[in-house]
């Protein structure tokens, strides 16, 4: 388990990350959320033992990460951001590297190296230089070499930036499959929202190195606005003002010239049936009704723009 | 001390994985055999001893060590992966020494490609041969203060052309120090004692003795040290510099 206390960091005046605390408990995925500068990769980097904490302390599996760094990094796979590689290494002889420094040698070294090229699909790249290589496949031997001792704790920074939406996926699925069933950690940086929702059991939102959220992706989900909102799509407009007065309805909101309705819900009310049964009655031309259970991006800016004003 | 050699190895197999090898030893050679040749007046001295090939060496290795000192860690730290290598388990011990020792036997190679001369040297007379082999000893002690400087310097900054020129000034210091033109600048005023000390920090007075076939251990321990030194440093540097 990771656990962080009071974990602050400076860079001359700029305090990149501020008192941060919070825990992560085995077989959770992390999601770490924040805009760009929020002081994600300076813990993450902190964690791994990259950057030397101003304050506080941290935690990796038991291991404080100043007085027993080496321990903790054996327990952990990291991928940085933009996941640096050797790149005048063939990706055969640099997973070996990694492997050797990992402590494996002999038959173990080289079946670690083929299982984590297998995962990564990477066998056809096996004798090229990684500075050769696309950003996807980069990416892909940056993974490899965090996950092929098979580590405790996975830290990833931005794993699927600047990857295509295929590749994405296979990012996705390849951490689900980690994470699944087994009592890992696994930490991802990201200021894509889709992904959280996607892989994560968790998700942290930090904004100038603090705290801001810390909850399931779906109790972020409900601290949005539009958490339960209703919204009709019409073949055209009607006269939308009497919803306002249904019970539990906070706003009404119009798109496409009326033709998009989305009724908004006061906080903790369910607006879905009233709606429904109001459109039915009236002979509304309703082409689709559906709830919403929130919108993670909203919920996102409001967070962190709150924070920067 | 466990991945000492996993660093090791990895550093000196990159040198041969691009040109730079291969560029770098055919240039050593090439200037050893014109410093021998044509400015040592190896043939005119009529002597059968290498005097002519190791006196020019500290100058050799004053452009051409820094060549390969510069890429230790500006390069790590340019392409990012030093954040990678700071991040597996690996002792500061073991990576500083790592890629020290790599570069040190990368340059030993180079030396010992130079064997030709030896060989010569054998044809065309009865040369002292230990003495020989200590001066190639000395100069791959020599090889190894400059590499120790120059790695500091690499680690002091990601730009490779400015860690080279600045590797070049510490180490031109280091020669200059025993020269004349140096020493007379302290021998008016400053006490005798002074003027000995920076006179012995000088690579050219240590590796004089040395590749003349005297292998004094003060001289043999002035260079341990001086690359004790100057790795300690290189090790500091990296822990305050980091992430910059």
């Amino acid at each position: 388990m990771i656990k962080i206390n009071s974990l602050t960091k400076r860079f001359g005046d700029h305090v990149a990350v501020d008192n941060l605390s919070f825990e992560v408990q085995p077989g959770e995925v992390l999601g770490f959320l924040g805009p760009n500068g929020a002081g994600k990769s300076t813990t993450m980097k902190m964690l791994t033992g990259f950057l030397t904490p101003d304050g506080g302390n941290a935690s990796v599996c038991g291991f404080d990460i100043q007085s027993q760094i080496l321990q903790a990094q054996q327990q952990m796979g990291y991928l940085p951001e933009g996941a640096p590689c050797y790149g005048d290494m063939r990706v055969k002889r640099f997973l070996e590297f990694i492997a050797e420094v990992r402590g494996f040698s002999g038959a173990e070294k080289h079946k670690r190296v083929a299982l984590a090229a297998e995962q990564l699909e990477l066998n056809g790249v096996l004798n090229q230089s990684i500075e050769t290589l696309s950003k996807g496949f980069k990416r892909r031997v940056g993974l490899a070499q965090a996950i092929l001792h098979d580590p405790q704790v996975l830290i990833l920074d931005e794993p699927t930036d600047g990857l295509d939406p295929n590749q994405k996926h296979q990012v996705r699925n390849l951490i689900q499959q980690l994470a699944s069933g087994s009592n890992k950690i696994v930490v991802i940086s990201t200021h894509i929202l889709e992904e959280v929702s996607a892989v994560c059991t968790r998700a942290v939102v930090i904004g100038r190195g603090r705290l801001l959220a810390d909850g399931t992706p779906a109790e972020l989900e409900a601290r949005s606005r539009y958490h339960q909102a209703v919204t009709v799509d019409l073949e055209h407009a009607v006269d939308s003002a009497p919803l306002m007065a249904l019970p539990g309805v906070l706003d009404v909101e119009q798109q496409r010239d009326g033709q998009l309705l989305t009724v908004v819900a006061k906080p903790g009310e369910v607006v879905f049936p009233a709606v429904g049964q109001y459109a039915r009655e009236h002979n509304w031309p309703v082409k689709e009704l559906s709830v919403e259970r929130g919108r993670l991006d909203e919920v996102f800016r409001r967070l962190t723009e709150g924070e920067a004003a | 001390m466990k991945n000492l050699g996993v660093i090791f190895k990895r550093e000196l197999g990159s040198y041969f994985s691009t040109p730079l090898a291969f560029i770098f030893i055919v240039i050593f050679l090439v200037l050893a055999a014109v410093f021998t040749f044509y400015l040592g007046g190896f043939y005119e001295s009529g002597q059968a001893d290498l005097n002519a090939f190791f006196n020019f060496h500290p100058w050799l290795y004053l452009f051409l060590v820094p060549a390969v000192a510069m890429r230790l860690w500006a390069e790590e730290r340019k392409s990012g992966t030093i954040e990678l290598l700071m991040t597996l388990p690996v002792s500061r011990t073991d990576m500083v020494l790592g890629k020290f020792l790599a570069a040190w036997v990368f340059v030993g190679i180079a030396l010992l490609l130079t064997f030709p001369i030896v060989i010569t040297v054998n044809y065309l007379g009865n040369p002292d041969n230990g003495a020989i082999i200590t001066g190639y000893i000395g100069s791959w002690l020599l090889a190894g203060g400059y590499l120790a400087i120059g790695s500091c310097m690499s680690a002091l900054t990601k730009n490779q052309v400015i860690a080279f020129i600045v590797s070049v000034v510490a180490c031109f210091v280091f020669i200059v120090s025993g020269l004349p033109l140096v020493l007379d600048l302290f021998s008016g005023w400053a006490p005798q004692w002074l003027v000995d000390a920076i006179a012995s920090l000088s690579f050219l007075i240590r590796f004089d003795a040395i590749s003349k076939g005297v292998l004094d251990l003060r001289d043999l321990l002035y260079f341990i040290s001086l690359m004790a030194v100057w790795l300690c440093a290189t090790a500091i540097v990296i822990d305050l510099k980091k992430a910059d």
